[in-house]
């Protein structure tokens, strides 16, 4: 079972902090692996908000062809960051670790903010295609103002690795998952949070219900709609297709992968449109034990658990910054000093969101009208 | 010169030709008769013989020879009086004195021809061997990573959906103060879908069925719609409706059949203004898995009053159902249009699918019908499907298998990304060997939305002696020994409805719980598994591929 530490703050700070979390919950992962998500960057970043960063990690080899590809697209690099790579012991570090900073082609400058979704998506894509089958190339994520970095190894070694204390990187929503790694191969492309063109989510559990949802997801005919290293990527592209290919309301998006029964739906006032969900969605109905944690574009975190509720997660904080943790002494961790009694521990039907700010915690439920 | 064969019976049968043979013990036996009067076909009668004793008395032998006549059962060897190895016999002897004995040497199928008619017969495939279904094993197992659920204290919801689904993308919803509401102006059409549980009850026609066989069903459907809670439906096949059913609220448990001979539905179409109760849904039978191409047949025999009142036809009548719909000229239009008709009859208030047999073409036909916005499903119907009448040929060797059917048709959704909008029902040979639940559910996992099971509900309801070995299957002779399939008072009057009632209920009640004992190890509760093939293997590598599930050994 994966360990997950999100914090969202008005403040910038560290992802020491959310890796910091993660060494409380130690018990729980075995150091296989560390994802981590940044949106909202400060430093360097603070005036390259508009232009997309691509993340990644490639060999030597692959650094040529990204580039070439890249030029070939009509990319323009703007700005890389490199991190201060520390050798430890029991990380072997691979070529290059790059969050790369491109202005968009010209023919795409006055294209709407889709279709340069889609151009970002699309060349993300091009890129893992070409270096997945020698692992030249990894691609993470290649979107505005989001940086993500993956390694296999121990959370906290990955930090002193990846120089985490030296460097000025900080940012206002950062995810970490430290990985226990169950029943797939230890593999970059499986390592959560996974990123989809501003969504972003990350999972600890099982998704029992991974095969008809992945046929479904990879049917509905979207380039992005692939991988599935992880039977936790589905939970990711769940919320992009709810919230942007089919633009529904955030919170429907637990209605979707928790329906509720006829008999709930009956309670709620949108009922109607619930039931057609439900049956349209049918596949989408996730099962087994899992917490998600995710983030939309805009910004908004939330987190959400299975049916029945086997994965517990807390929410808590102060106002200006809120931790949402797999684990509650991942959250003592990241924000000691708050009220404990307002920890919130997010209930079977529950959806708890922090929008942008961290000015507060709402829950919504599903049975609420 | 006496010819040579009549006196040593050179052109008769030997018991050894027949494919039950009957053990008789006369030490046993006390002559009562009834296994002979109960006989369906006349296999045994009681005769009177000569015995020639050659007994001894004293210390000294002295072989003495007397001649007493005596009382023997005696089996018949005649084709036309054949032992089916029904067991009636052994059911009403007193004292265990006989019983059939199944002879795997027979050469049954050389000799059941006589007068150039081939052989008829009810049940199904002749194949006891293991089928497909039975070879799936459940092997995705939730253990330390993905704890198992509880199948007795956690919620399940082991429903499905019958109806063809909107595409997400096509839902006429708009957004009014953050709520999805929907949008009833867009003048969308949204089909209509109905929950149900995932086994549903075949189609089992008045007629072909006797009148307390299909009342027990029916009471069995209702008292578990309205009593335990599981929302069984049952198809009507094709004979109509009992008149009181269609004017009842109960209807609403029932799909109603239309098949090409289109028997009771003046009766059913004249009863619409009256009902009170949409019927569940509208199969249209294209085809049926026992006899693919072949009609309907209800003998003449089984055509008494209240049939032929049900069916609005003469009574002692033969009525043939033709190979296909008289008006049937292509896909595109002319069953477009049915399903339309009959959609339209309830004013698109009521699913309507249609059912073929199992057939390598089913894919050219599920295509067709994903393009029909107005098709609510496809029942496929594979070559182990049951009937009350067909040709023994048609039965044993026509039709397809419906594992690999009803997978490829699901793959080919899911191709198009319409694998929930088009529900698949996959029906013939589920519970051939009892594992009702655990082949259902392997049907589930390889895609069907839902599975339909005829002869089985006949074995576990009232106790049909009709099995693989050729067993009874007497269907069509209108003789049925258990009461089941025949029109004959003196026959049917031997089956409580009740107790039928009262089985389907403790059938469908354990197969609840067993579908539960099945997905919760598989983690799987708030939804069916439809699709969910990585929980599947079997031990057969060309099996294996052709499903595309995993092998295991």
């Amino acid at each position: 079972m994966c360990r997950l530490a999100a914090i969202t703050s008005k403040e910038y700070f560290s992802p020491l902090e959310n890796i910091l979390a993660l060494e409380t919950m130690k018990e729980g992962h075995d150091g296989s692996g560390l994802g981590l998500t940044l949106k909202d960057l400060d430093g360097e970043f603070q005036d390259l908000k508009g232009y997309p960063i691509l993340s990644g990690i490639c060999s030597k080899n692959g650094a040529k062809t990204l580039d070439e590809l890249m030029d070939k697209a009509g990319f323009k690099l703007v700005h890389v960051w490199i991190p201060k790579i520390k050798h430890v012991k029991g990380v072997i570090p691979r070529d290059h670790y790059f969050a790369r900073v491109y202005d968009y082609p010209r023919s795409y400058r006055d294209k709407s903010k889709r279709e340069k979704e889609d151009l970002l998506m699309n060349t993300r894509l091009s890129l893992r295609k070409i270096g997945e089958p020698d692992e030249s190339i990894f691609a993470f994520s290649f979107y505005p103002d989001v940086i993500t970095l993956k390694e296999v190894g121990d959370p906290l070694q990955l930090a002193e690795f990846f120089g985490l204390d030296q460097v000025d990187l900080r940012a206002r929503i950062i995810f970490a998952q430290g990985r226990q790694n169950t029943n797939y191969a230890i593999y970059l492309y499986a390592c959560h949070p996974f990123f989809i063109q501003g969504y972003c989510s990350m999972t600890n559990g099982e998704n029992t219900a991974f095969v008809p949802i992945r046929e479904f997801l990879m049917s509905r005919k979207f380039p992005g709609y692939i991988g599935y290293n992880s039977d936790s990527e589905v939970f990711t592209h769940i919320l992009h297709y709810t919230v942007r290919q089919l633009e529904l309301p955030l919170t429907y998006y637990k209605d979707v992968i928790t329906p509720l029964k006829e008999s709930e739906i009956e309670s709620r006032e949108d009922r109607e449109s619930l039931k057609l969900l439900k049956q349209s969605l049918r596949p989408l109905c996730i099962d087994g034990p899992n917490v998600v944690i995710g983030f939309t574009p805009e910004g908004t975190c939330f987190m959400v658990h299975d049916s029945k509720k086997l994965r517990p997660g807390v929410v808590g904080g102060v106002k200006g910054k809120f931790a949402l943790m797999s684990e509650e002494c991942g959250l003592d961790n990241a924000i000691p000093k708050r009220d404990k009694s307002k920890d919130i521990f997010p209930m079977k039907y529950d959806m708890v969101m922090v929008q942008p700010g961290a000015e507060e915690v709402q829950v919504w439920s599903q049975l609420q009208n | 010169m006496e010819p040579a064969t009549e006196l040593d019976h050179n052109h008769q049968l030997s018991l050894r030709e027949l494919p039950y043979i009957i053990r008789w013990r006369e030490d046993r036996c006390k002559r009562c008769g009834r296994c002979t009067a109960v006989c369906p076909v006349k296999a045994i009668e009681s005769a009177v013989k000569v015995q020639r004793i050659v007994y001894s008395e004293g210390f000294v032998p002295t072989p003495t020879v007397t001649r007493k006549i005596v009382h023997v059962i005696e089996q018949i060897a005649d084709m036309g009086r054949y032992c089916t190895g029904c067991g009636t016999c052994t059911l009403v002897c007193p004292n265990e004195a006989i019983e059939p004995e199944f002879n795997p040497h027979n050469k049954f199928l050389h000799f059941k021809n006589r007068g150039g008619e081939g052989y008829k017969r009810g049940g199904r495939r002749n194949d006891p061997s293991i089928s497909t279904l039975d070879r799936l094993k459940f092997t995705r197992i939730s253990m330390l990573t993905d704890p198992a659920l509880d199948a007795g204290r956690h919620e399940f919801r082991v429903r499905t959906l019958l109806g063809r689904i909107l595409p997400p993308e096509e839902l006429p919803l708009k957004r009014i103060n953050g709520k999805l509401m929907v949008d009833k102006e867009s003048g969308k059409f949204i089909p209509p879908v109905r929950e149900i549980f995932p086994i549903m009850i075949g189609s089992m026609s008045v007629g072909a069925l006797s009148p307390p066989m299909w009342e027990g069903l029916a009471m069995g459907v209702a008292y578990l719609n309205e009593v335990e809670g599981l929302p069984v439906v049952m198809c009507t096949g094709e004979g109509g409706v009992p008149p009181r059913l269609l004017k009842s609220r109960y209807l609403k448990y029932f799909i109603l059949q239309i098949a090409s001979g289109y028997f009771g539905w003046d009766e059913i179409v004249h009863a619409i203004p009256e009902m009170v109760e949409d019927p569940a849904a509208i199969e249209i039978k294209y085809g049926q898995g026992a006899k693919p191409g072949d009609g309907g047949l209800l003998m003449a025999q089984k055509v008494l009053k209240l049939i032929a009142s049900i069916r609005g036809v003469p009574q002692f009548v033969d009525l043939a159902s033709p190979p296909t719909h008289q008006t049937k000229y292509s896909i595109e239009e002319a069953v477009a249009k049915m399903i339309q008709s009959m959609s339209m009859t309830w004013g698109f208030r009521v699913p309507v699918y249609p059912k073929i047999s199992g057939t390598k073409t089913a894919r050219a036909v599920l295509n067709n019908l994903a393009r029909n916005p107005y098709a609510a499903a496809l029942s496929i119907d594979g070559e182990d499907g049951g009937t009350g009448a067909a040709y023994n040929v048609s039965l044993d060797k026509m039709g397809h298998p419906i594992a690999s059917n009803i997978r490829e048709c699901y793959l080919d959704l899911v191709r198009q990304g319409k694998q929930n909008e088009l529900p698949l029902i996959a029906a013939g040979g589920i519970a051939k060997k009892g594992n009702l639940a655990a082949n259902a559910a392997a049907l589930i996992m390889l895609g069907a939305s839902a599975v339909s099971v005829g002869k089985y509900i006949m074995q576990a309801t009232a106790n049909c002696f009709g099995d693989e070995y050729n067993r009874c299957n007497l269907c069509n002779t209108g003789k049925c020994p258990r009461g089941i399939t025949t029109q004959d008072p003196k026959l049917y009057r031997r089956l409580d409805s009740d107790k039928v009632a009262e089985r389907l209920v403790e059938v469908f009640k354990t197969a609840n719980v067993e579908l539960k004992k099945i997905f919760a190890p598989m983690g799987r509760s708030t939804e069916l598994p439809i699709g969910m093939s990585d929980g599947l293997s079997v031990d057969d590598k060309a099996i294996s591929e052709r499903l595309e599930i995993s092998y295991a050994c």
